[in-house]
């Protein structure tokens, strides 16, 4: 007997606009302040209207697009209905039977060393208002729960996927995915502390047992995640969890209908919260208060035309146009859209894709830890990074003194003085004279200078000791700052061994 | 004389010119709410202090020498649907008893621009379901010809206020004649606009796509001044029409040349009193003695308006009026403990049965397993009751019947029986779920003293024809100037 | 006319009546319940009447007047001050709505 888990998320994604989705109240995240974002159309004042936000839709249909989903020319818009104490209208905005897009796909890399992925099935992503938040009293003496208003009517995107996932692992990477994408495009800032991007996970095993038939188990929608590695933690331990009361107790989809349970970071486990309840009758209506929306081929390409190249598309053209491996465009990729276009940045300028990618990946994001700091407030910009990989590529630097330069820059920048420049790159190299020393005269002229100072060593080279010829190296060195270890190494050889 | 004794009109061109003084004619219109509300109770709160200021501050302006709005100082009573900003509203419910909106409604922003005085808020139907002012959580409204019989609603406080001139105008709304039946129950003038042409913000929902805020005047002209005061686009209401608003009062008084009057004959079937037939083919007449060319038109799904209303209106209803759950606004509970106790308390307690029944029939009529054979059965039907208009607006330019099948019945009459009384919707109901214009003008008696009232409907935003035509008959007939006899 | 429905009922079961009062949140008295029984089943018993109509090729009309695309621009409009916001509500600490405790298991 085996088992094989079956795992779909639905994500909510908060829209990146100024305004709520249907009144012109701040969508600013404000839980310090409640009740100071809402107006009579969101706290759901009797006489209130909703009017959409345009720019609500346009990023909707912008997210529908990067999923590569189907827009629909026609959507409208319905009203949901239940009652809880953050939905101040008894219902909730949505939409049921016409979403503005279905049938999208996302790629799913399932290998990040070789760089392997599998479509993931988008079934539709709908647009809809989000509710308040309940604040609850955590001391267990049954005080009142408190309600604050200002986000409700935040526009959120429901994002429903096709039970593809098999772990909890792909589980995880399908969010990790959507959030680069999503963040990419700026239609969300996808802030998980804040609530941006949070998602439910319906799990069950499909289990085939020794004589080869195949049961599932019932369904759990694990409600409301809210970051990576709850979500990773969480579907795991309902996989185990699913495994182990299938083995107990025998029962599948067919003895239990669907139940929906929370999960409790601090104990690592899903505890059920609702189970047979009354069927949900959400009695969903279309909305008489908004009217449908339309949408042009016209319009969908001028959507489209504002569109970002998609992380999945930019990290394989990263492996193919600048030669890197899977593991570095991924690296590249998921820290945003900010440092992929710095890195191609520094790329192009350097013309040495793997180089920049070195630097990018160790040096930069090093330097970003250790600051604190986003690559937008990073202080050395692509063309000075490029140019100081440049002069590394072109052997007018080593690797090491382009180091200690990148440094220099880094201190020079923190003493106030303005951002680091490529001449300032040139006072650096000339003041501790890095430039790697091409001129064989000079080489030469040192060379000879340190053999005569030496003749022990020369005479234990002489002898057989090998060891013996890098303190000689050492010393032509120290003379020529700006000097190729390797070429100095076989000049010396060469003239020793009598050439 | 009081100014009460003007017609609405008149007094309204007064005010306009200056003649008369808007603190004059709020004050004579207090007097006479004070004199006779006693008796009539359509006032559910009179802002006396804030009218007079109202007025006050107008009359400066005018002295001033600056230029006064299209109301010109003229007093408006408002049903209680619409809200006020920091005056009770309260719907006729229990509910909202202690509810003050922090917002105008869009109507009361466009009256207050154009200058007009609010004298306060009028009684009505709970949420302006009912037909008679007894679902009211306050109290009864009496017609003012009789005063043991009902002025009709839900609008019962605005009809009758204006009928018993406690107000020159006022306004209502009408969702399956909840303006036109109470004019023709109380002889005023009462007019539903086309759906879009007036906005719903700040109008309490109880059907939205059926709802719309419209005039009552004992005249048709200062009918059309409240009109052309409150028509006009809202951004704020997604479903507000972005079409400009005629000037109404300045074509009034032009005839309709060769104007085509259609009578439906689904109008005129089985349940129609004789004496209300009598006069309102009496008032075709008056037209066809004008020069119209009557003809026969056909509406042959209008026997199905009223199972399709009262499909599609509670279940709007059932969804608008979740928002009463006692938590942000409204009345809660002193008892319950828990969520559910609480929310299914409060609104317990607070709706009264009428509210409560279309709840009900709405919230079944959307439940799963109903949604189709209900609701969406209701909304193709629907469609054919607008496409018989269509083609009869292709024939004519007005229809004209009669607005209800009886005169005004006592009160306690049909309280027991709702499906009774929603049948007496029969002739209304149509034009919401079509969402076209209609108006309803005074065109007789009946020989125990109550008014009749003729129907004129016509197509989306024919506004400016229906009032000219309206205007033609008042014209021609001195209905306008009968008045009720309270002591 | 048509005939008044109240005459001619088909009751509606009391279990129907009591799981849409529970869906829409709505506590009746045992009165209510049997009166409501009565009532809506003569409402339902007059809908009925629609059945008499083939309306399978008819679509759905909505709204009363055919609008789309109604769209606001996202541009900040003044909220209300937190005061004016909670100022209806039944309970209220001056910054938020208070409920009875929301048990989440
Ligand atoms: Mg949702
Ligand atoms: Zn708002």
């Amino acid at each position: 007997m085996h088992y094989q888990p079956i795992i779909g998320l639905e994500v909510h994604v908060q829209l990146q606009t100024q305004t709520k989705i249907f009144c012109g109240c701040s969508t600013a995240f404000n839980p310090d302040q409640p009740n100071v974002q809402t107006c009579p159309v969101c706290l759901g004042l009797p006489g209130a209207l909703p009017v959409l936000n345009g720019t609500a839709l346009r990023l909707a249909i912008k997210t529908a697009m990067a999923l590569n989903c189907q827009i629909a020319k026609f959507t409208k818009w319905d009203r949901k209905q239940y009652f809880y104490p953050d939905l101040p209208k008894g219902y909730q905005i949505s939409q049921y039977d016409l979403p503005f897009s279905f049938d999208g796909q996302v790629e799913l890399i399932t290998n990040a060393e070789t760089g392997e992925s599998r479509p993931i099935r988008i079934i539709r992503a709908h647009l809809e208002e989000d509710a308040g938040k309940n604040v609850h009293d955590e001391t267990g003496r049954g005080r009142d729960s408190m309600v604050d208003l200002n986000r409700a009517g935040t526009p959120l995107v429901e994002i429903v996927s096709h039970p593809d996932l098999r772990s909890a692992a792909e589980a995880r990477q399908m969010l990790e995915e959507l959030h680069a994408l999503l963040t990419y495009l700026e239609v969300s800032d996808c802030n998980m502390q804040e609530g941006s991007l949070r998602c439910d996970a319906n799990v069950n095993l499909h289990i085939t047992k020794d004589d080869g038939t195949v049961v599932a188990t019932p369904i759990v929608e694990i409600k409301n995640l809210n970051s990576f590695r709850f979500t990773e933690q969480a579907v795991e331990y309902e996989i185990a969890r699913q495994w182990k009361a299938f083995q107990e107790t025998g029962k599948t989809i067919k003895d239990a209908p669907k139940s929906t349970r929370g999960f409790d970071p601090d104990r690592g486990v899903t505890t059920i919260m609702r189970e047979k309840e009354e069927a949900a009758d959400y009695r969903y209506f279309p909305d008489p208060d908004l009217v449908p929306v339309t949408v042009t081929d016209e319009q969908l390409a001028a959507i489209r035309s504002e569109m970002c190249e998609a992380p999945a598309v930019m990290r394989k053209r990263f492996q193919s146009e600048y030669q890197l491996s899977a593991y570095d465009a991924s690296v590249i990729i998921d820290q945003g859209r900010l440092l992929a276009e710095y890195f191609e940045a520094t790329a192009k300028l350097c013309g040495d894709g793997k180089q920049a990618a070195n630097w990018v990946t160790q040096d930069v994001l090093r330097v970003m830890k250790e600051r604190k700091e986003t690559i937008a407030n990073f202080p050395l910009r692509p063309e000075v990074l490029g140019s100081l990989i440049a002069r590394v590529t072109q052997k007018q630097l080593t690797i090491k003194s382009a180091r200690e330069v990148f440094a220099d820059l880094l201190t020079a920048e923190e003493d106030q003085t303005p951002a680091p420049s490529m001449a300032q790159i040139d006072e650096i190299v000339a003041a501790k004279g890095l430039a790697i020393v091409q001129d064989d005269g000079a080489m030469e002229t040192a060379i000879a200078a340190v053999i005569d100072k030496n003749p022990k060593a020369v005479a234990d080279f002489q002898a057989g000791k090998q060891a013996a010829v890098g303190a000689l190296i050492g010393q032509v060195m120290k003379q020529l700052k700006g000097a190729d270890a390797q070429a100095v190494r076989e000049k010396i050889l060469t003239k020793l061994s009598g050439g | 004389m009081s100014l009460c004794d003007l017609s609405a009109g008149t007094l309204w061109r007064k005010l306009q010119s200056g003649e008369v003084t808007a603190v004059a004619a709020t004050t004579d219109y207090l007097n006479a709410i004070t004199q006779f509300d006693g008796q009539v109770a359509a006032f559910l709160h009179v802002d006396r202090d804030t009218a007079l200021a109202q007025a006050t501050n107008l009359d400066a302006k005018r002295s001033r020498g600056e230029p006064v709005g299209l109301m010109a100082g003229l007093p408006v009573a408002i049903k209680d649907v619409l809200c006020i900003k920091g005056e009770p509203t309260t719907c006729g419910s229990k509910m909202l008893q202690n509810f003050r909106p922090p917002y105008d409604a869009h109507v009361i922003e466009k009256l207050r621009a154009a200058d007009a005085v609010l004298l306060g808020h009028t009684n009505m139907d709970e949420f302006a379901m009912g037909s008679s002012s007894e679902n009211s959580a306050y109290q009864v409204t009496h017609n003012p010809w009789d005063l043991s019989r009902t002025p009709g609603g839900s609008s019962s406080g605005s009809a009758a206020a204006v009928a018993a001139r406690m107000a020159p105008v006022s306004l209502g709304s009408d969702t399956g004649g909840s303006i036109r039946q109470p004019a023709g129950l109380c002889g005023i003038v009462g007019m539903k606009p086309t759906y879009g042409r007036v906005s719903r913000y700040g109008l309490i929902a109880y059907a939205s796509s059926l709802d719309q805020v419209g005039p009552f005047s004992t005249d048709v002209t200062a009918a059309a001044a409240l009109l052309e005061a409150i028509a006009g686009h809202d951004p704020r209401d997604s479903t507000s029409v972005n079409q400009p608003v005629p000037s109404y009062t300045s074509t009034l008084d032009q005839p309709l040349q060769g104007l085509k009057i259609g009578v439906a004959k689904e109008f005129f079937a089985e349940g129609l009193d004789a004496e209300i037939e009598q006069a309102v083919r009496t008032a075709i007449d008056v037209y066809r003695g004008l020069g119209a060319d009557v003809r026969e038109v056909s509406l042959p799904h209008s026997k199905y308006s009223i199972a399709t209303y009262y499909l599609i209106a509670p279940s709007e209803a059932s969804s608008n009026l979740s928002r009463y759950d006692g938590v942000h606004y409204g009345h809660r509970t002193e008892s319950a403990t828990s969520l559910n106790e609480m929310y299914a308390a409060s609104r317990g307690e607070a709706f009264g049965p009428e509210v409560k029944r279309r709840i009900m029939l709405g919230t079944y009529a959307l439940s799963s397993g109903y949604y189709d054979q209900y609701y969406v059965k209701a909304l193709r039907v629907r469609r054919l009751i607008r496409e018989d208009f269509d083609k009869a607006f292709a024939d004519v330019d007005i229809i004209a019947g009669p607005v209800t099948p009886t005169a005004a019945f006592k009160i306690g009459e049909k309280s027991d029986n709702p499906l009774g009384m929603y049948l007496a919707d029969v002739y209304t109901i149509s034009a919401n779920l079509a969402g076209i214009p209609g108006i309803s003008v005074p065109c007789g008696f009946t020989p125990a003293g109550l008014p009749i009232g003729l129907q004129l409907l016509a197509a989306p935003f024919q506004e400016e024809r229906l009032l000219r035509a309206a205007r033609m008959y008042e014209r021609e007939t001195d209905w306008v100037t009968r008045k009720p006899a309270l002591a | 006319m048509v005939s008044d429905g109240a005459n001619n009922t088909m009751a509606f079961p009391r279990e129907t009546v009591l799981k849409v009062a529970s869906l829409a949140r709505l506590q009746l008295t045992p009165e209510e319940v049997d009166l409501f029984a009565t009532q809506l089943g003569a409402t339902l018993d007059y809908v009925a009447r629609l059945d008499e109509l083939d309306v399978s090729n008819v679509e759905p009309m909505v709204h009363a007047i055919e609008l789309t695309n109604v769209l606001r621009d996202d541009v900040l409009v003044p909220s209300l001050p937190r005061h004016d916001a909670v100022a209806n509500a039944p309970k209220t600490d001056g910054k938020y709505f208070l409920v009875p405790a929301i048990l989440e298991s």
